[in-house]
């Protein structure tokens, strides 16, 4: 079930050039799943020209809310809307990440890059909900990047910080920072999502530790609806590797599905 | 009450507004945002008869009011949209059109003889103006001869009326037209996209993994109209307009300058009920405008 609706913008949060929404959507918010999103129209005029797919950060009761960076253009006008205006969205679209029944009782790693911790404050709660013991790794290139640290610390969940120029938490790569915590702790699962280059190392860390993980994959969409096959990403299923939907099969695949560089066509 | 019904002498469409090839997927992925039956009708997804892997992401690149993409195609194949998708379609009210591709001229017939042998089918449209499938762009609808020869051989396969769908990289899309008619084509739809791209200053690659693309969207609307303008006049088969259309105005200065219905094509990835949005439109203009018959604006073009 896809919604196209008006949705009213309650709060408007912001941190340079991140932002959170609070939005009024109450069927959004009673369909979803942690690791769907929405597409949303950013302007009323055709430039830009298409929607843009944006994550869903959580839902509640008769709320959603979104985290988003300014990337382009379309989310710089995207992040001048104010509390009050109405959106135009449609969703909830893709599949999310699986959160199975063996995980409770169990720690379980999730792990956000920059603007990618956009679901995975949705997904803690439902790992929470389960059960099961969300660790919570954030990472971004200087403290300036961790905007939602306090949210996630406020929400009792273990968080570890890292960023690349040392400015707060652990200094270096949120990767090297999982691999420390590997070698003393034993999560039962991984959830990721940020650059690709970051969980490309996440996936390759997990296969050494025998680690199963799911990774939610950003694109540009056209339709974000399975009809323009614009997505696209190779993945390997069922013994085939082709490409697939990133907004249909997607955007969450698990961890020996995504072929990261794919250097030729065929 | 206006009546909007249209006729192609082949085909009686309830509405002029169909949703073009490419753009609307194989039709149920719209299903949940409205009754596909309120459609003139659809062109399905592009087949060709085995399934495609289509090119290299990055596929889509916005532009200003425009969209370039660069899909190359990717599909099922014939064999499976006939078995999975077709039998759900075939029981819709409403024209079920098919888009048939081919890498040479057999493809295409082979493709349009599988399709004949099922019931639903409307109509076929003839896809030889794909840009993103051959090196270069290259396809036979920029030859008066491929057009020929491959209208020709597909006729030769199937009883289903063809509608041979044009590209505007030509110099002349008149003579392709009249090549197309005479090879006995029922009609002529156009335009596809504009071979386009896109550059990254900072890496100096091209934006999109195939290099060039077809550009769409409200950008080339203006080019397109041209273009069926030009060719509904050459032509005595109806003409199917195509190109940025958005709105009820859009549509309506197609049909004003010769076309007998339209497609809507990129505007169903920003507005999935854009069609709806078009007709709904048309009906209001029409019934604005004293207008009973949505027809009589057919070529109504004052010049």
């Amino acid at each position: 079930m896809v919604i196209d609706r008006k949705a009213r913008i309650i709060e408007v949060q912001d941190w340079d050039d991140y932002f959170l929404f609070r939005l009024e959507s109450p069927e959004i918010a009673r369909l979803s799943q942690p690791g769907q999103f929405i597409m949303i129209k950013v302007s009323e005029t055709t430039n830009p020209l298409l929607r843009r797919p944006i994550s869903l950060h959580n839902c509640t009761g008769r709320e959603v809310e979104i985290f988003f960076q300014i990337a382009g253009k379309g989310t710089r006008l995207l992040s001048q809307k104010k509390a009050g205006d109405i959106l135009d969205i449609l969703g909830p679209l893709g599949r999310g990440f699986s959160i199975k029944n063996e995980f409770k009782g169990k720690e379980i790693f999730c792990v956000g890059g920059g603007r990618g911790i956009a679901p995975l404050y949705y997904l803690a709660r439902e790992l929470s909900a389960a059960g099961a013991r969300p660790v919570i790794f954030y990472g971004g290139r200087t403290s300036a990047d961790l905007p939602l640290k306090s949210r996630f610390e406020q929400a009792d969940w273990e968080v570890k910080v890292s960023t690349d120029d040392g400015s707060l938490g652990f200094s270096g790569l949120v990767t090297s920072l999982v691999e420390s915590e590997l070698r003393h702790r034993t999560p039962t699962f991984l959830f990721a999502c940020g650059p690709e280059a970051m969980m490309e190392k996440l996936a390759e860390i997990c296969r050494k530790e025998n680690l199963p993980a799911e990774f939610s994959l950003e694109s540009i969409m056209g339709c974000g609806l399975g009809a323009c096959w614009g997505c696209v990403k190779k993945i390997r299923r069922n013994g085939e590797t082709k490409y697939l939907k990133i907004c249909q099969d997607g955007p969450v695949f698990s961890r020996d599905e995504i072929v990261w560089q794919e250097k030729e066509n065929g | 009450m206006v009546d909007l019904s249209v006729d192609l002498g082949f085909l009686k469409l309830k509405n002029p507004v169909l949703a073009a090839s490419g753009t609307f997927g194989y039709g149920l992925e719209f299903k949940p945002f409205y009754d596909l039956e309120l459609l003139g009708g659809f062109v399905v997804k592009g087949l060709y008869f085995n399934p495609r892997e289509g090119n290299l992401p990055p596929r889509l690149i916005e532009t200003p009011s425009g969209l370039i993409n660069s899909i190359g195609l990717q599909g099922i194949g014939v064999e499976a949209f006939c078995r999975e998708i077709l039998p759900e379609l075939a029981e819709l009210d409403t024209a079920v059109i098919v888009n048939v591709c081919g890498e040479d001229e057999d493809e295409y017939a082979r493709v349009a003889e599988y399709l004949s042998r099922f019931k639903g089918i409307a109509a076929l449209e003839l896809n030889i103006s794909c840009p993103n499938v051959r090196e270069g762009g290259r396809c036979p609808a920029q030859s008066s001869d491929a057009t020929f020869r491959t209208v020709k051989k597909v006729k030769e396969v199937t009883p289903l009326p063809l509608i041979t769908k044009l590209s505007p990289n030509v110099t002349d899309i008149v003579s392709i037209a009249i090549a197309a008619e005479e090879a006995g084509s029922e009609a002529i739809s156009l335009v596809n996209t504009f071979l386009a791209m896109a550059v990254d200053i900072e890496t100096r690659k091209p934006k999109l993994g195939n290099v060039i693309g077809g550009l769409s969207g409200p950008a080339i609307k203006p080019i397109a109209l041209r273009m069926v303008f030009q060719v509904a006049r050459a032509v005595k088969i109806p003409v199917i307009g195509i190109g940025g259309i958005f709105t009820a105005e859009d549509a309506l200065e197609f049909m004003m300058v010769g076309a007998s219905a339209i497609e809507v094509g990129t505007a169903n990835f920003v507005d999935p009920d854009a069609c709806l949005r078009i007709i709904q439109g048309m009906e209001k203009w029409a019934e604005n405008h004293g207008i009973k018959n949505i027809s009589e604006i057919i070529g109504s073009l004052k010049i």
